[in-house]
């Protein structure tokens, strides 16, 4: 991993917490705002921690962690606008949660109860995507009918957002997704977490320039900011989805961070990373940065943070209970739509499955 | 309506929907001022604009991811593959995104996508440009394929299929682009079903079932039996959901099958259609389904395709063989 030389990182906020300024992006909130953007952080990562938990104990069966990656997610989720539309992959669960998603929909598809079945209109949050840089596609031809819906340029403009990590811009689908967005102008941010590792392989197996520098090949901007840093990236995308709101077409955002979990929980770090790298980016935390700055510059008091952290408990405790909740989904909902117009095929097939179900002695119920 | 080719009708057929909802989308490579190295989309564009009939970059997953979120925002993609060897470079965001969606969103996302494939050989064409992979999109759940055969469905076919909620994989024989024959406004929607298929020659000594361009030549063998023995020809039409009833009942008068496609016959749709033949007419048959189709082999040079492609005397020669059990 090359350093990065003085100026290409935007940030506003330090390492060890206090305000930085930078030429072109600058944010002023109110105490109240910075003390939400630190309580989205803590929720964001107690629903993480508690789905790992449960995937450990057999709740689940598998969990893609955002351990490290909050603020990014959190300045990406907060920067959008209501009418703006997220595509995520599969390891936005803080951006979910900025959007109003219930964290326990998310569950449902790591338990494997249903595929991750939300309705992406309630709270333009799309469902989840696995194939890696798939969904910038969709996010791109989103954008495309916006502007053919007028939605941009005026004051009812629309944007939309889509995730991808490192990994992804290796992807043909990203890279086509590029071209798209840039030859029809459509008002898309393409916000890349980069965390550094694709599973097992460094940033290095993808790339030789940094990640934001491809934008200008593309013919479109490209900013990396520290992912790290909530008020940066919050400023940067806020940006970002005025310009393409405003007609100005897509930015693509490298959000520079760390994953400090496994890929997922099936996956096992010390095989392909040290120690020491890991102890490096914990003192780049994006939490305990933004709460030396509230405590130093008395945003907030000792009450705030027990408030927090009792607020934190009770999500947590939402998401257990939630998860083993879940009701299993019925036999026959196998066959539910698999087409919006039906299939006399499908129709044979749970008929023949019902009938066989029914030839057991207990009925075949679960 | 007059006499038109398949190209005129499937282009007359793209311009009626076009004209009767302005969701429908027109979207593919050379699609605008060329008209579709076919001209299949001549003149869309100048009447309907750069924004309703977009020539886009030359990637065909870009086509189907962009054509795919144009479809969440409520638009009606109808998208040109230029050629049926190009659709790879598509086929993940066609088998892993568009077919999936409904199904991932539990009804929730409908994609009103179709995919025009132009399909098949016969036209001395460089490779690539000939081959007919309906098969590998009619294994997968969630999509609808179907083929036309002729002017008159071309012109109905295209409409039912961007009407329809589900996405649909459109194949067009290609050699049979500028064959002429008489097209009819259909009376309403349903006067006969996209999901359906028909009997296009009534016979009574042997059932042949073909699809897109090989209906034509099982209708030429028919004309050429004729006098010895009487072929019934069903015109398949839908490929996924496939709609046999027609052929069982056809099966169960005269007792024996031949499947007719250009697509290599290992695990084709010949082979399924075998299969539930079988299962379902099994007292019935005569003789073993047999299938007419292209050989295991890449699609061969042009110098070789009429060796490769079944033709009359093929489908003639398995008509035989089915008698001589």
């Amino acid at each position: 991993m090359g350093e990065m030389a003085d100026g290409e990182l935007v940030q506003l906020l330090t390492p060890e917490g206090e305000l930085t300024e930078h030429p072109e992006y600058a944010l002023s909130l109110t105490s109240d705002e910075y003390r939400d953007l630190y309580r989205d952080l803590v929720m964001v990562r107690r629903i993480d921690a508690e789905a790992t938990a449960l995937q450990r104990q057999g709740e689940l069966g598998i969990w893609a962690s955002l351990l490290g990656q909050e603020a990014a997610q959190v300045g990406a989720g907060r920067a959008m606008r209501q009418q703006d539309m997220a595509f995520p992959t599969y390891r936005e669960h803080g951006v979910g949660y900025c959007r109003g998603v219930d964290p326990l929909r998310a569950l449902g598809l790591f338990r494997g109860v249903d595929l991750g079945a939300w309705d992406p209109r309630e709270h333009n949050f799309h469902l989840y995507t696995i194939v890696i840089g798939a969904q910038c596609l969709h996010a791109t031809g989103y954008a495309m009918g916006i502007a053919r819906d007028g939605k941009v340029g005026g004051d009812d403009g629309e944007a939309v957002i889509a995730f991808l990590g490192d990994g992804a811009t290796s992807q043909g689908d990203v890279n086509e997704a590029f071209i798209f967005a840039s030859v029809f102008a459509a008002p898309v941010v393409f916000f890349c977490q980069n965390n550094q590792y694709a599973i097992s392989e460094p940033l290095e197996r993808q790339t030789r320039i940094p990640l934001y520098k491809r934008a200008a090949g593309f013919g479109f901007p490209g900013v990396r900011v520290d992912g790290n840093d909530v008020l940066a990236t919050l400023a940067v995308t806020r940006k970002a989805l005025d310009d393409a709101r405003a007609g100005q077409g897509p930015t693509f955002i490298e959000a520079y961070t760390y994953r400090m979990g496994a890929h997922t929980t099936s996956d096992d770090p010390t095989r392909y990373r040290i120690a020491s790298e890991v102890e490096a980016w914990k003192l780049k935390d994006p939490i305990a940065r933004l709460k030396s700055f509230l405590i130093r510059h008395e945003h907030a008091d000792p009450e705030f943070f027990a408030g927090v952290e009792s607020e934190a408990d009770e999500l947590a405790a939402y998401v257990r209970s939630g998860c083993l909740a879940m009701p299993e989904p019925a036999h026959s909902t196998l066959f539910d739509h698999v087409y919006a117009e039906g299939s006399a095929e499908i129709d044979a097939q749970r008929a023949s499955f019902t009938r066989y179900q029914a030839s057991f002695a207990d009925g075949g119920v679960r | 309506m007059p006499t038109m080719t398949l190209a005129k009708a499937l282009n007359a057929g793209l311009r009626k929907a076009m004209e009767e909802d302005p969701k429908v989308l027109m979207m593919g490579e050379d699609v605008g001022k060329l008209g579709g190295v076919f001209r299949v989309t001549d003149g869309l564009q100048k009447d309907f604009g750069e924004d309703r009939v977009i020539d886009t970059p030359l990637a065909e997953s870009g086509i189907l991811g962009t054509a795919i979120g144009l479809a969440m925002r409520g638009y009606r993609p109808i998208c040109e593959i230029q050629f049926d060897g190009f659709v790879y470079p598509a086929y993940d965001q066609i088998v892993s995104q568009l077919a999936k969606m409904h199904y991932r969103s539990q009804g929730k996302i409908r994609l009103p996508v179709v995919v025009r494939i132009p399909f098949g050989g016969g036209i001395g064409a460089v490779e690539h440009h000939s081959e007919s992979p309906e098969a590998y999109f009619a294994h997968t759940a969630g999509l609808k394929v179907v083929a036309c055969s002729n002017p008159a469905d071309g012109y109905t076919m295209i409409q039912q299929a961007i009407r329809s909620d589900d996405p649909i994989i459109f194949f067009e024989p290609k050699r049979r682009y500028w064959e002429k024959a008489e097209v009819a406004e259909a009376p309403d929607d349903d006067w006969y079903p996209l999901h359906r298929s028909r009997t296009v020659a009534a016979g009574t000594d042997c059932t042949v079932v073909a699809y897109g361009p090989m209906v034509k030549t099982a209708l030429e063998a028919a004309a050429a039996a004729h006098g010895e023995r009487s072929l019934e020809v069903i015109d398949l039409r839908t490929l996924s959901p496939l709609d046999l009833d027609p052929v069982y009942e056809s099966v169960s008068r005269t007792h024996r099958l031949v499947v007719v496609h250009e697509a290599p016959g290992n695990l084709g749709l010949g082979s399924e259609i075998a299969a539930r033949v079988t299962e379902r007419c099994f007292y019935d048959l005569e003789a073993p389904v047999l299938r007419v189709a292209g050989y295991d082999t890449p699609y061969p040079p042009a110098r070789l395709e009429e060796e490769y492609l079944p033709d009359l005397d093929r489908v003639l020669d398995a008509v035989d063989r089915s008698f001589a059990f």
